[in-house]
């Protein structure tokens, strides 16, 4: 079993002089999977996209470890698989170009046969040399789940992840994260109460309102 | 190679939209076709037809380089990119497309020159392809980095040419200098100072833009 943690010391956050959350302390342990929930506008997004190196925190640090060493940033985006709606990939081209485009720019082999599966998985194969400006939502979001999990990343972060799926979808997605979830860390930032049943621990940002934290 | 398949996607990606190409084809066709016209039957010096060449450039890259950011920004596709490759790639990948680009144009808008303009005349070959490759070097690295800073912006219309002034004008001006040097027959190493600057803005600017840009692309 990998063994991937990320901890999170001290984070704040502020947007301007509105506080998002205030000292969060946390370790994640792979293995586990750990649910962010608060209800809109509580930062679950915020954070989710710290612990990504997307967007910086305003006080703390997010420390990203794969077994004893500490993860250089500059190669963190290989360790992530990151969903949420508000990912886009490029309509302009296939699914299939998406994923191999993907995995060059990555640095990595592009896995033929595993992108044949999770397509197959996903229930996406048939339509794979279609240009994705023509997929319905469910569709790209199921896409983004392939996208997410093509490198075989050891920490996944899920934000909203279920948002546009059909019940076949949100099943298969709850499959996916039961299947791997003793290899991988998942982090889980949602307000659907089926999302968070997966969790093992739930973290509320509501409780890290207060400025005295 | 990552930052040369970053490159090909957003090649790949602008031979199927091509937003940039089209606008970038149309801005120098017009603007040529404006000169053409104002000018008339009048002869204009050859000094002058070298400075309407570097204004035609410059303004041309203010139309068509800022795509390499702002379209990822359009299309939310910006996360996309932090996802998959480490900021030194994104830049490096952005450069390449923007040289290629800034190539093209300024072969297209010299070739039309040449064949346009009767005072366009180069008497020392050698001198203006140093100023025209170091040039485009310059333009196409400042350009890459001022995308990348107004396409984290709202209005990104404006503040493209607002920021490129003061940062392509050093470079514009030393190469109207040399564009004119290379018109009078000038000898490269009489115009040695000239195109040390030039080395000097390309190297300032690059190690500037690899070390800025960090900080401009994480929000």
């Amino acid at each position: 079993m990998n063994n991937y943690t990320v901890i999170l010391n001290n984070l704040v956050k502020y947007f301007g002089r509105r506080l998002v959350f205030n000292n969060i302390n946390h370790r994640f342990d792979s293995g586990n999977i750990y649910g962010i929930a608060g209800p809109n506008g509580s930062g679950k997004s915020t954070i989710v996209k710290i612990i990504a190196n997307l967007i910086s925190p305003t006080k703390g640090k997010v420390v990203h470890l794969d077994g004893e060493k500490e993860i250089n940033y500059e190669r963190l985006h290989n360790y992530i698989g990151f969903v949420s709606p508000y990912l886009f990939l490029y309509d302009e081209f296939t699914a299939y170009e998406n994923l191999i485009y993907f995995s060059k720019i990555r640095g990595v082999k592009f896995n033929e046969a595993y992108a044949d599966f999770l397509l197959s998985e996903f229930n996406l194969y048939k339509r794979r040399d279609d240009v994705i400006r023509g997929y319905s939502s469910g569709m790209k979001q199921r896409l983004k789940f392939i996208f997410a999990l093509i490198h075989n990343p050891q920490l996944v972060i899920l934000d909203e992840p279920t948002s546009n799926l059909d019940a076949p979808g949100k099943e298969k997605v709850y499959e996916i994260i039961a299947k791997n979830r003793n290899e991988k860390l998942f982090i889980i930032a949602s307000n659907e109460e089926s999302d968070l049943e997966l969790c093992g621990e739930i973290i509320n940002l509501e409780n890290y309102k207060n400025s005295g934290n | 190679m990552k930052a040369y398949h970053l490159f090909k996607k957003d090649w790949e990606s602008e031979l199927r939209t091509r937003y940039a190409l089209n606008a970038l084809s149309m801005f120098i066709l017009v603007t040529i076709s404006v000169i053409m016209f104002s000018i008339g039957s009048e002869k204009i010096t050859e000094y002058l037809t070298g400075g309407l060449l570097w204004v035609v450039i410059f303004f041309s890259a203010m139309s068509g380089l800022s795509r390499a950011f702002v379209s990822e920004e359009e299309r939310g596709t910006t996360l996309t990119l932090h996802l998959i490759a480490s900021p030194s790639t994104i830049f490096s990948g952005k450069l390449l497309y923007n040289l290629i680009l800034v190539f093209l144009m300024n072969f297209a808008i010299t070739f039309l020159f040449m064949i346009l303009f009767e005072s366009f005349i180069i008497k020392n070959l050698l001198l203006f392809l140093i100023a025209f490759l170091l040039g485009n070097v310059g333009i196409a690295v400042s350009s890459t980095i001022i995308a990348a800073i107004i396409s984290k912006a709202s209005s990104k219309g404006t503040l493209y040419p607002v920021l490129s002034f003061p940062i392509l004008l050093p470079l514009i001006l030393v190469l109207l200098e040399l564009t004119k040097f290379a018109m009078d027959g000038n000898s490269v190493v009489e115009s040695m100072t000239e195109i040390l600057v030039l080395v000097s803005y390309d190297v300032i600017m690059t190690t500037a833009s690899y070390l800025l840009f960090d900080f401009i692309w994480k929000e």
